[in-house]
């Protein structure tokens, strides 16, 4: 804010209108309204805050939650130094064991404490990605065969309709029973709690992707169908040559609204399954009713929003170095 | 000369929700070998409708399409089309687009090196060798038209279908286009059938003009034969008194024996009629979307 305001006065002093005004206002739209939006959030922020008084005392304001911001932090560095300790210990003591009995066979356990705000962070972007990809998987092959068949359409639509608006909630308890009953291997490759996320997170993101690519297919220009006929190419010649190319920007629109749901839908899932990420850490801090968690919460609803924004960004980047449609924002 | 392409006595009819509409009415046209027919009318006359059946993209109510002896049923690279707003994939480049054509038409029978020459030669007869790295959206309207052209000639159709091929462009570009095709026609010996709205463009390229009769039940309303020696010039032929017969002929046809009297303006700019779907009528084209 300060930088703009002095080049721009710096200008102003310059004596070029024309080049002062468009820069002026090219810093006032990108830099200074941004900034001006969130000053006058935070003071809003600030100030309702402490109008509410809570159980567990006043409402966190900014101040609060940049306070446990840096308290989390903390928590993790002590946490990893614990674990780097616990480790040293464990090899100090194998080795001493190994010095006296070369026979013995040392034995390597995991480090077991909690898991901070930081391991919760990763935990969740592990999932809602495995997620999103197994919709992915799903979604686009069942998308264009839809798009490309109106009989498959007419059969397919009513269930699409039906299902897209089940809320995760409701998922969830089948979803959890499910995998209870068929997961049961003696030595499983993932925990069941992922398992249980990550099958929600699929089931509520797979709509906006699959109707997105049946649209995107089913609207291809009718010249391009002709020139492919006028070809004769041959049915998956066509597919991969005509039909998925041109889909491409229809297909990444839902892809994005898609990967929006999933985040939305695994906060949820953590929060009401116990599976562990940040829907859990909030759960856990609300349980913990501290004087800190209503700040910590709050710290975790800004971290989800920013990790959210993220991940759409990264979408759009995505489709910006793949898709031929460079008009996409 | 021989007859290459037997358009015989096709009836088109198109359902519709108030039963079927018909488009055709016993179209009957003997092509030869070499030769270059126009195909002129108003808008909704059933022009692209004949095209789109001898493309194979339509298949006839009565009727059927006889192309060398053996009858049309499906689209193919033998029957080339030339659309009106060019249809290149927009996500390959010039090349691309012809090496897509080129692979699936000679795959089996030309070596890479072969291909490639092909391409390059195709796309150099239409003068795009310049510019045939870059992707449609970066070359011009007349531009990308020529490298459809040269997709097309690169399938080395028996016969190539130009629906409206210049109409989206302007007046001067349009000009050059001709020039370029006529120029490629005489080389090649290519038998072509083309769709426009330009009795100028009919009459300077063709050695026949089809007219065409206002739709419904459209048919082929008066036959005219162009003879004029090429290559021809359209400045030299501009003061030429048979050019300008010809020329007389066919918009009396147009204007005075089949003008529609419910829509007298029809003798405004080309380009707009131009942006009326040229097929059985607006009201057909949507209902047939309604229903893909």
């Amino acid at each position: 804010m300060n930088t703009t305001t002095v080049i721009a006065t710096k200008f102003s002093s310059l004596k070029l209108p024309h080049l002062d005004a468009t820069l002026f206002s090219n810093a006032m739209r990108l830099v200074a309204l941004p900034v001006a939006g969130i000053l006058a959030f935070l003071l809003l922020w600030s100030v309702t805050a402490q109008n509410i008084d809570t159980s567990l005392g006043k409402f966190p304001g900014p101040a609060a939650v940049m306070e446990q911001f840096n308290a989390l932090y903390d928590e993790h560095q002590r946490s990893r130094e614990k674990e780097r300790a616990f480790y040293e210990r464990q090899e100090k003591r194998n080795a001493e064991r190994v010095a006296k009995d070369p026979n013995y066979q040392p034995k390597i356990r995991a480090y077991t404490g909690k898991e901070t705000f930081l391991d919760q962070i990763i935990t969740s972007l592990i999932t809602v990605m495995s997620g999103f990809l197994l919709a992915v998987a799903i979604a686009i092959p069942l998308g264009i065969a839809i798009g490309l068949s109106q009989a498959l359409n007419n059969a397919i639509n009513p269930i699409i309709q039906i299902f897209k608006p089940v809320s995760p909630l409701a998922w969830l308890p089948l979803v959890t029973m499910v995998v209870s009953a068929l997961y049961t291997s003696p030595d499983p490759l993932v925990a069941k709690s992922f398992l249980n996320s990550l099958i929600t997170v699929t089931l509520c993101c797979l709509w906006p992707m699959v109707i997105n690519t049946a649209v995107g297919v089913a609207g291809i220009d009718k010249d391009l169908v002709n020139v492919s006929k006028v070809l004769r190419l041959p049915a998956l010649r066509h597919v991969q040559k005509i039909v998925l190319p041109a889909s491409v920007p229809m297909i990444f629109t839902g892809m994005r609204l898609s990967l929006g749901v999933a985040w939305m839908v695994l906060i949820a899932a953590e929060m009401l399954a116990q599976n562990p990420g940040l829907g859990k850490f909030v759960w856990d801090e609300f349980q913990n009713g501290s004087s800190d968690s209503l700040a910590r919460i709050m710290a975790a609803v800004l971290v989800i929003g920013l990790i959210g924004f993220l991940l759409d960004r990264g979408m759009l980047a995505l489709q910006k170095l793949v898709s031929w449609d460079k008009a996409a924002n | 000369m021989s007859v290459l392409l037997d358009i015989s006595h096709i009836d088109m009819e198109f359902p519709t929700p108030k039963g079927p509409f018909t488009a055709l009415r016993d179209v009957d046209l003997k092509i030869s070998q070499g030769e270059f027919v126009s195909l002129i009318g108003h808008s909704g006359c059933g022009k692209s409708t004949v095209l789109n059946v001898v493309a194979g993209l339509y298949q006839a109510t009565r009727g059927g399409v006889i192309l060398s002896g053996k009858e049309v049923t499906e689209p193919g690279p033998e029957r080339a089309v030339v659309f009106q707003n060019h249809s290149l994939l927009p996500w390959l480049t010039a090349y691309e687009n012809v090496e897509l054509a080129v692979k699936q038409v000679f795959g089996k029978n030309k070596s890479k090196a072969e291909m490639r020459e092909w391409i390059e030669h195709n796309l150099d007869l239409v003068h795009m060798s310049h510019a045939m790295h870059k992707r449609p959206d970066e070359i011009s309207g007349g531009m990308k038209q020529r490298v459809g052209i040269a997709r097309a000639l690169a399938m080395q159709p028996q016969v190539l279908l130009m629906d409206e091929p210049f109409g989206a462009l302007d007046a001067l570009t349009r000009a050059h286009m001709q020039d370029s095709l006529m120029e490629i026609q005489a080389e090649l010996n290519n038998t072509v059938i083309m769709i426009t709205h330009d009795v100028d463009e009919a009459v300077l390229l063709s050695d026949r003009i089809v007219m065409m009769t206002n739709g419904p039940a459209a048919t082929i309303g008066e036959i005219l034969e162009v003879d004029l020696e090429r290559p021809r010039h359209r400045l030299e032929l501009a003061d030429d008194p048979r050019y300008n017969q010809y020329r007389a002929k066919v918009l009396k046809f147009l204007h005075e024996r089949h003008s529609k009297p419910d829509v007298p303006t029809k003798k405004s700019t080309p380009a707009k009629s131009d942006a009326v779907p040229a097929h059985a009528g607006a009201d057909i084209k949507e209902t047939v979307d309604n229903a893909a």
